[in-house]
This record gives C-alpha cells, structure tokens and sequence, in this order.
C-alpha cells in the first residue's frame, strides 16, 4: 500500500537519510551477542562447537567496541536512533568515553572466562545452556551501558537479571537455591523500584529520552524530582548493592560456580553503579546536589563496613564479595565527589573493579579445586605446593586495596585529591567535613582491605596447612590441577591479572580517557548534541 | 479520574510491600506482583487519562483528529508486564523447586548460604 507524497514535512520529526555504515558499531555488539545467543541455543545438542561459537561471537563484539571506543575518543558521544523517528520519539543508542570502554572492558573480561571455564567444564559440552546464557549476560551489560533511552536501560536491566537467573541455578545445588532465591527477589525488587521512578519520571517530565530528560529536568518540580531521584539511588544501590541493600550479595555470589561468580563479581553491581552514576550525575545534577549528604553518609558506609565485614568472614568467595561492596563505596565516593577528579576517579574505578573482582574470583576458583575447600580454615599450604597461585593472589589483591603501583591505586587518588580539594583544606576558611570524612574512610578502606586480604593470604598460602595443622611438612590433602586445569584455568587467570598490572603501570591513558569522560559527564552539551534531538539542537 | 487511580496505586504498592515483609516464600512472590502491577498501573496513570479515544489517525489525514488517549504508556506497560509475567514464573518455580530440595518455604529455615553457627572468625593473622 503505497501512501500518497506526505503534505508535511518529515526531516523534522524522521531521519530521512540512511543511517552511515560507520555508526553501526554501536549496535553490532548487541546484535552479535544476541544473536550468538540464539545460535547456541540452537547448537546445544552439538558437541564440541559451542565453546568456539560464544568465543568467535566474543571476539566480533570486543572487534566492534574498539572501533566504536576509538571513534568516541575522537569525535566525542556518538549515538544511532532506531527506526525512522528522531529521538525523542525513536530509542537511541548513545556512547560515551566511560560506556564504550566498560562494554569493552565487559567483553573482554568475557573472553578471558570463556577460556577460563574449559578448564572447569566438560569438554566442549553447551548442553545446558551456559554458553548462551553468559552471552544473554554480556548483551544485557552491553546494552546497558550503551543505550540512551531509560526505558530501553530497563529492559537491558531484565535482559541481564533473566540471564544471571540462569547463570546462577545450572547444576541446581542446594545452596545455589538458596543463594538464586535471595538475589532474585532483591534484584527484582529492585528492577520494580527502578520501574516504579521511571514511571514517575515520565509523568512528570513526560520524556524518558536521556537527552531530553538533560533539557527538561531543570523546569520541573525540584522536590517531585529530587523523590524520583532517591527513588533511582535506592533502585540503582540495590543493583549494586550499596551499604543498607547490600546484604544480598554475600548472601549469593559465593554459591555459584567460581566462574559464574567470577561474571556476576565483574559486570553485575559495575552497571547498577554506573546506571547510578549516569542518573544522578547527567541526568538529574540539581537532585543530586540535594542528595549529596545522603550519598556521602551511603559511601562512607560502604566503604568501612565491607572490609569490616570480609575479616571477619572466613568464606573465601563471600569474603571477596565484601570486596566488590567495598569497591562499590568507592564509586559511590566519587558520585558524592562531583568534580572532574571525582567522576574521573569512579569512572576509572568501575574499570578497575570490573578487571580485579573478576581476576579475584578466578583465582578464587583455582584455589577451591586445588583444595577442595571453600572455606579459609581448611585451607593452607598452597604456597610451597603452588606458588603462581599464591603470586596471583597476592598481586590482586594490592591492587583491590589500592597499594600502588597497581591498578586500584590510580583511580583511589584521583578520588582523595577530589575530597581534599572540595574538602578546603588546602585553601583554608570554611572546611567542608563530609568531603574530609570521605577522604577518612578512603585511606581507612584501603588498609582495612590490606589487613583482610593479606590475612587469607596468610591463611591460604603462606602458614603450613589447615587450621590446627602444626606440621612443617607440605600438606598430602591438595589435589594438584590437572592438565586442563592448568592449562585454560591458570592461563587465562595469568592473562587477566597480566592486563590488571600493564594497565597499573601505564595509566596514562586510562587518565587522559577518565578526564574526557568525566567532562562530557559534567557538561552533557557534547553528548546531548550526539542525539540530534527532534527540532534543531539545542 | 486520576486521584482515584493514584490512590489504587498507593494501595497496590502498600499491599505489596507488606506481603513482601512476610518470611513465607509463596507471600512474598505474590507481594512482587501486587507491587509489580501498582508500578503498571502508576506508568498508565503517569501517561494522564483519556477516555474512550483510540489513538488512531484517521485515514486521509496526517495527524488525530482532536485529543486522543496517550499510547506510549500502554507500550510501556505491556513490555514491563511481559518481562514481570517472565520473572514472576522463574521466581514460582525456583521457590518450588526450593521447597523441593531445600525442605523450606521459611527464609528464616532457609541457612544453606549463610550456615547459622557461622565460626567466629580466625584470630591468628
């Protein structure tokens, strides 16, 4: 049915030309990963293929976020609208410095534990589903940090969730159960809250174009939108699992397989906090300087209690998980911070965090099949029965606390030269004390985390065996890794922890970028101009 | 219109959020959904209320004749109701299966992950 010449005209409203082959890198890792998904699901009955399937799929999205994050670092935001509708009527997919490099830092944290799972997995067996689902996971992720609709962040929210569902019940251990029980209501309590903010956001600002929501945000309510911004901090903080929410975590990532874990430790609680940043920090500035106190008392929190809480666990996963919540305070930190030192440093550590926690939880595995243990107290010996390990741990470890010159250090001191700078100290008069406190609790998360992690590495590896265990002599109980143990398991392990500590020695780069995206951050005008709203720039 | 419907949703989420408060399993699932449909009901309320006009151009015109209801609300809705519907049966099943193996629809019983006699932890550093 061919509709008559219209009578108005469309370049208005509609995008009249083909959209340039070039910015269809913003989608492809998308397209990729879904539609790698659905190959393997088609493939399971076929041994032996689908570990290559999710690998190729792997390897075409990180091909596809390097062009897309090379052409961000020299354009600015780029952004593609689907369908024919300009924005704010069509969804659009829009990346910034921090977006497209954490996609990619996600897809390669990916392809490192593909390889890392051959050693854990049967031989190329994708009959239940895992390939497909970590693939599910990566696209939710992916999407997340790249879309440019709230609502479109929304359904990547779910993608992600009803991925992770499966992730964490495949082999329906008893206390898989349990743990997919209490963060599946939590986390979908807390998609609900998200929803619940999102409709308010629209009937108030009768837009969930993120562009638009910049422009129109500051001529509505203060106090309306300073509720449906709370609303977002608690949505968001229970996706990342801040101070008071946060109980879900230790509760949970310790029961799946350590590489599952390892997946959910890297991306899950990064995109809840980067979603948070990205909501108060672009999208409501004026209710987030209202919630400021709020957000430095939650990063103050979060940045004292989780060490607290890893020593005194002696689970070796669920102390790691206070790790991740100790990290997440950090970030925290800098949204409460907002300075281009501050939002430089949470956006430089999200990308630390999603390397370490990962790397973290990797070697964490290693150590639970070289012992056949979970727990710290039955551990021990490891380091005369296998030292890289123990090398391993012990480097992540530092750079989790921040101990220069590894990778944690950097953004850590970005974010104490954004306290004592908003902190007036230096410069004398009126000192602001909840900067000051922030500074406080930062130096005092990085030695509370070094006292827990050298203390399970003095457990694990360095005394001589199991609790109680007084022998001197090499204890018989370690399982040495087998070949394929050794050789995906430890190897990809080696490699991730290889890029942790290359990243910390040269983090020129990672400055220059976490600069850049911290001021598009601030002033949104480059990233609101890469939509191209409908009726003219703004 | 509108008030009343504000109200149903504030009724929707306090009911939600009470059985959600509950230790039982089952409670708490239908405490997700009530609260899940007050969150529908509150993005169809946001989108203001129109009656009994379908958001339909007329043939031979460009665009509606007089005021029409608003249709991206009830798009909204009817993806968060399919993605809620999906979650809500994991969530049914997983409690089953939860009764199944674990013998407990009690979160209080329910101590595989967090045993309750958890050690004190070790003093020796």
């Amino acid at each position: 049915m061919a509709t008559a010449t219209p009578s108005v005209d469309l370049s208005e409203a509609m995008i009249t030309t083909v959209t340039p082959a070039a910015d269809w890198v913003i989608v492809l890792p998308l397209v990729l990963a879904l539609m790698g998904a659905a190959l393997l699901l088609m493939l399971r009955q076929k041994r032996g293929i689908a570990p290559i399937v999710a690998m190729l799929a792997v390897a075409g999205i990180i091909a596809c976020e390097v062009m897309l994050l090379a052409k961000v670092l020299q354009v600015g935001p780029v952004s593609m609208t689907m369908g024919k509708w300009l924005p704010p009527f069509g969804i659009s997919f829009t990346a910034d410095i921090f977006g497209a490099g954490f996609a990619l830092a996600a897809s390669i944290v990916t392809l490192i534990l593909l390889v890392y799972v051959q050693g854990e997995r049967e031989p190329g067996d994708g009959s239940d589903g895992f390939y497909s689902l970590v693939l599910l996971l990566l696209a939710g992720v992916t999407g997340s940090f790249l879309t440019g609709d709230l609502f479109n962040l929304y359904v990547w929210f779910e993608v992600m969730l009803i991925a992770s569902f499966g992730l964490i019940v495949i082999g329906g251990q008893p206390i898989q159960l349990d743990g997919a029980i209490k963060y599946g209501f939590l986390n979908f309590l807390a998609t609900s809250f998200f929803l619940l903010s999102l409709g308010l956001t629209y009937g108030l600002l009768g837009t969930l174009n993120m562009a638009d929501i910049i422009l129109v945000a500051p001529s509505a309510n203060p106090a309306a939108m300073a509720g449906v911004a709370g609303l977002l901090l608690l949505a968001f903080g229970m996706k990342a699992a801040a101070f008071p929410v946060n109980a879900w975590l230790p509760a949970s990532y310790h029961t799946p397989p350590a590489a599952v874990s390892a997946l959910f430790a890297g991306l899950l609680t990064k995109v809840g906090v980067y979603a948070m940043m990205r909501a108060l920090v672009v999208l409501l500035p004026a209710s987030r300087d209202l919630l400021e106190p709020l957000l430095a008392s939650i990063a103050i929190a979060s940045l004292l209690i989780a060490p607290l809480g890893a020593i005194a666990e002696t689970n070796l996963r669920r102390a790691l998980g206070f790790f991740v919540i100790g990290g997440i305070g950090a970030v925290i930190a800098g949204i409460a911070l907002p300075s281009l030192h501050g939002i430089g440093g949470a956006g430089f550590y999200i990308l630390h965090a999603i390397l370490t926690m990962t790397a973290l939880y990797l070697v964490a595995g290693l150590i639970e099949r070289l012992t056949g243990q979970t727990d710290s107290r039955r551990m021990g010996g490891i380091y005369a029965a296998h030292t890289p390990i123990s090398i391993l741990f012990f480097v992540l470890m530092l750079a989790a606390a921040g101990v220069p010159p590894f990778l944690g250090f950097w953004p850590k001191l970005l974010l104490l030269e954004a306290g004592l700078a908003q902190s007036g100290l230096r410069e004398g008069g009126a000192v602001d004390y909840l900067s000051l406190a922030i500074v406080v609790a930062l130096l005092a998360n990085a030695v509370l985390t070094l006292i827990a992690g050298s203390r399970l590495w003095a457990h694990i590896f360095w005394r001589a065996g199991p609790e109680g265990e007084l022998s001197e002599h090499r204890s018989g109980k370690l399982q040495p890794l087998s070949l394929r143990e050794a050789r995906f398991g430890l190897g990809a392990t080696t490699v991730l922890v290889a890029i942790v500590v290359l990243a910390g020695l040269m983090p020129e780069d990672l400055f220059t970028a976490a600069r850049m995206g911290a001021g598009d951050m601030i002033d949104p005008s480059r990233y609101i101009a890469a939509f191209g709203l409908a009726g003219g720039t703004p | 219109m509108d008030f009343v419907l504000a109200i149903v949703v504030g009724l929707f989420i306090a009911t939600g959020s009470y059985f959600l408060l509950s230790r039982s399993l089952i409670r708490m699932l239908l405490g997700l959904t009530v609260f899940g449909n007050g969150v529908n009901l509150l993005i169809f309320t946001a989108g203001r209320l129109t009656r009994e006009v379908a958001p339909i151009v007329p043939t031979g015109l460009d665009q509606p004749d007089g005021p029409i209801a608003n249709p991206l609300p009830q798009a909204l809705i009817l993806t968060a109701i399919v993605i809620g519907f999906a979650m809500f049966s994991f969530l049914l099943v997983l409690a089953y299966r939860a009764y199944q193996s674990l013998d407990a629809d009690n979160t209080d019983t329910m101590r595989v992950a967090e045993p309750e006699d958890s050690p004190r932890p070790p003093l020796s550093y």
